[in-house]
């Protein structure tokens, strides 16, 4: 159907373009904090056609999300707008009262946030919280409300769309939830969509379903969207104009083809370089770590892994991707010794080790060391990154004094910091430094393996690029391996020397990158490697044209 | 490595080194924070280091002894007796000076020993999980079934009267409230992966209690020092007020209320200074206290 509606893929030149439906014009926005006013967006214009997709990316602080909401005319709580005009059809939403205001969000403008999870009312059903808007309006009765909520169900092809709506929200997926929260939005037939990153916590199978059935609807309504990402994958997908915000500035805006095909700036190209990473695939040596068909179960009831069995080489990595509920982070649990398994052993340069951790001695503790995904919570922040970096110095060294603080010095060059970081609190880092710190931690050890549990899925690209180069140079300098957790192949792609994939709490393909990365897959494995977005714009129609082909793939990943 | 540390070790002679930084910053920043307090935090601390002055040097500040009888009984407030006497002529500013050492000392006494009993076994029970917070919560449970007043009077009665027994009574029993509360805030930074980390790291009980998780569960606790604090005031002065409390001739606020209570019956404000005494600390920490949360919650943005 896609082919259909859509002759020539995501750039749209099948569409009529209307006319101008959102102007603004040197817009301003001002954040405080610590009683000083700090301007957030400094001056862009944006103008929006009915019916066009736009997509807004760059990194994270750049501005994206406050450039949606300002959409709305709205400016979040210790925000203001201080200058420029937000124009909707004619209307100035900025000189408009706030009655006004409300009365168009909801109604001409929608606004589907990042997390659904977050957004949905866990204590009503989904049906109640899609028509909410249209009952308050009063427009329609439930009955024809409730029916207009199925069909929309249907059209974002959710599973089961008569009865989805009477769920409450834990009872769906995250995949449902946020095509539920599309729904919702689209139960006004609204002019104008704000999209803020809707599938960036979702998995990549999952990400496809929801994309297309994004780009559906809003097709099919003929509706202007706003989408905001940092994936540029995505945006390629879904876009026919794209524009680069950068520091609360624009840098630059085209049309999706022109923009891919040829960027002007030097900081786009910089976003464009990123997937381009690659890592020599290096032959396996000696073992570090043997997990031998370890099976292991939360409780008596849920198993989580079976059978499972991955050989990590001295020195190289090897990456373990699977989506949500496969297992890895499970795996990585095992393999420390936080989760004793059930049958099978672990086996570290040789030695079987203790399942529990309480077990182990701290010199086993030391060779294996972690890395979280959320460097937010893997970091005390209490504690100062003099503390969170001397600690295991001290504990595993015995170091203290000028020798300690030597070494911390030497630790913060090593992940390219200056040492005047040492008295900072993690809330005074940035993501990417507060990653870097982690890495500081887990080095200080001098550890020999490296569990790394989805180290870059919650940082910007550019940052992530960093991080991986990072892992690779002291991979390089200090010979330590890395098992490496990850839904993200275009992260395995660059980094691992071996890959495992998961699924359901099994192997179900392992070996050397090229080997498994190159044709022919097992089913899972092509479904995962295809789900994953390219920069080609007609890449997501393409997909689905072929999955259409072969529905056997798809349903392996319909949840 | 040795050339490196040697290396290092030179760089951090010529710059301030790191710790010597580190002081620097942390005196600054505890300056800084006092300047920018709000005025009824200074109000506050005013107050408090009022009553602390006073409890210190009582013997000093005070004209006379708190057991001293220096004229006839029930005198109006003069020159001579500057806010009059009691019922048996003992001087009753003197006696409220006195009362700021005893009834706050033995309050603060107690409530550090219930937060330090409380506070510990709460986080005991938040890390450890499984039987040792089963036990630990279903004691504490036995325990807050019953009035703590009455209680108090209970075991008081039984194990007789003195300061150091009130005081490990009340703090027992104290102590579950704070236990609660300890508990329930540690439950959700145990689940962190920082503290994950520190048990990967191989560390010992104490540590991830002391380094880890206290730090980060202080402001709920500071807060609730405050209110217990004052709480546990309240009720050595409702003890003493019934006798079971600290024993006369010692003076303390709670019993200087019940003893001199006949006065406002013939419209003389003097029974209401101690209890004003006790009004205004009350005050005076909450507003300390409430600064204090203010400006830790404002770090965590």
């Amino acid at each position: 159907m896609n082919d259909n509606a859509r002759p020539s893929g995501a750039a749209g030149s099948g569409r009529t373009k209307g006319d101008v439906l959102l102007e603004i014009r040197d817009l301003k926005i001002e954040g405080e904090s610590d009683e000083v006013w700090r301007p957030i967006i400094k001056g862009v214009d944006l103008t929006l056609k009915r019916g066009e997709v736009l997509g807004l990316i760059g990194e994270s602080g750049a501005g994206k999300s406050t450039m949606g909401l300002a959409a709305m005319g709205y400016a979040r709580a210790g925000c203001r707008i201080s200058g420029g005009g937000v124009v909707f059809d004619g209307i100035d939403l900025l000189a408009a009262s706030i009655e006004e205001r409300r009365r168009l969000r909801g109604t001409r403008i929608a606004y589907v946030a990042q997390s659904a999870a977050a957004s949905f009312n866990p204590a009503h059903q989904l049906m109640d919280q899609t028509i909410e808007t249209e009952m308050r309006q009063g427009k329609r009765s439930r009955t024809e409300a409730e029916k207009d909520a199925i069909e929309l169900y249907r059209r974002l092809r959710l599973p089961n769309p008569q009865e989805i709506g009477f769920r409450y929200p834990h009872q769906v997926s995250g995949g449902q939830l946020q095509r539920a929260m599309t729904a919702m939005a689209m139960t006004c037939r609204p002019d104008l969509i704000i999209f803020d990153e809707p599938t960036t916590a979702l998995d990549v199978t999952t990400q496809v379903e929801v994309l297309a059935a994004i780009r559906d609807i809003v097709e099919q309504f003929h509706t202007a969207a706003i989408y905001i990402t940092h994936d540029l994958a995505v945006v390629a997908q879904m876009a026919d104009r794209i524009k680069v915000l950068r520091y609360g500035q624009s840098v630059e805006e085209a049309p999706t083809r022109e923009m891919l095909a040829s960027p002007r700036e030097e900081y786009t190209k910089s976003l464009w370089s990123v997937r381009k990473l690659g890592k020599q695939e290096q032959a396996a040596g000696e073992a570090v770590l043997q997990v031998k068909n370890v099976t292991a179960a939360y409780g008596n009831a849920v198993r989580v892994l079976a059978d499972v069995t991955v050989t990590v080489p001295r020195g190289r990595t090897v990456a373990v991707v699977g989506e949500s509920g496969s297992g890895k982070s499970t795996l990585a649990r095992v393999i420390t010794g936080l989760l004793p398994p059930s049958a099978g052993e672990i086996v570290f340069n040789g030695k079987v080790l203790p399942p529990a951790l309480k077990d182990r001695d701290a010199e086993t503790l030391r060779r294996i060391q972690m890395i979280y995904q959320m460097p937010d919570t893997a970091l005390n922040p209490r504690q100062t990154v003099y503390e969170v970096i001397g600690r295991p110095i001290e504990f595993y060294r015995g170091l203290t004094g000028a020798k300690k603080e030597a070494r911390i010095t030497e630790l913060m060059n090593l992940i390219e910091m200056d040492d005047s970081y040492v008295d900072r609190f993690p809330g005074e880092l940035s993501g990417g430094q507060k990653q870097r710190i982690c890495i500081a931690r887990a080095l200080a050890a001098e550890p020999e393996l490296i569990i790394c549990d989805e180290v870059t899925s919650a940082l910007d690209q550019i940052v992530q690029e960093g991080i991986l180069q990072l892992l690779m140079r002291l991979q390089r300098e200090l010979n330590v391996s890395y098992l490496f957790i990850t839904h993200d192949i275009a992260t395995v792609r660059a980094i691992s020397d071996e890959i495992v994939v998961m699924y359901q709490g099994r192997v179900v393909q392992q070996g050397p990158k090229t080997q498994v990365l190159s044709p022919p897959h097992p089913p899972y494995t092509e479904l995962l490697l295809s789900s994953v977005p390219e920069m080609d714009p007609d890449w997501l129609t393409n997909l689905l044209a072929r999955r259409k082909v072969q529905p056997a793939a798809m349903k392996a990943g319909d949840r | 490595m040795t050339a490196t540390h040697e290396a290092a070790s030179v760089t951090a002679k010529a710059a301030p080194s790191i710790s010597q930084r580190r002081r620097r910053s942390k005196l600054g920043n505890a300056w800084r924070g006092f300047v920018k307090a709000p005025t009824s935090a200074k109000f506050g601390m005013l107050i408090i280091a009022l009553y602390v002055i006073a409890a210190i040097f009582a013997p000093i500040i005070a004209p006379h002894g708190q057991a001293e009888v220096i004229g006839p009984g029930y005198q109006p407030w003069s020159w001579q007796y500057f806010m009059g006497t009691d019922q048996l002529g003992r001087d009753l500013f003197s006696r409220l000076i006195y009362g700021a050492r005893n009834t706050v000392g033995v309050a603060f006494l107690t409530t550090m020993l219930s937060f330090a009993l409380g506070g510990s076994l709460g986080l005991l029970a938040a890390i450890a999980k499984g039987w040792t917070d089963q036990i630990l919560s279903r004691i504490v449970d036995a325990l807050m079934a019953i009035p703590v007043l009455i209680f108090a009077l209970l075991l008081l009665s039984i194990f007789g009267t003195s300061v150091i027994k009130m005081v490990l009574v009340m703090a027992v029993l104290d102590s579950t409230r704070v236990f609660r509360l300890t508990r329930a805030v540690s439950q959700s930074i145990v689940v962190m992966d920082y503290v994950e980390a520190a048990r990967l790291r191989g560390e010992k009980l104490p540590w991830i209690m002391r380094r880890e998780i206290l730090p980060n569960i202080m402001a709920p606790l500071v807060a609730e020092f405050g209110l217990r604090f004052c709480f546990v005031f309240l009720t050595i002065s409702a003890l003493s007020f019934l006798g079971l409390g600290l024993q006369p001739p010692t003076a303390d606020w709670g019993s200087m209320v019940y003893e001199n209570k006949m006065l406002i019956t013939v419209g003389r404000l003097t029974p209401l200074l101690p209890a004003g005494a006790i009004a205004l600390l009350t005050v005076g920490v909450n507003f300390v206290v409430d600064w204090f949360l203010h400006k830790t919650s404002g770090l965590k943005e």
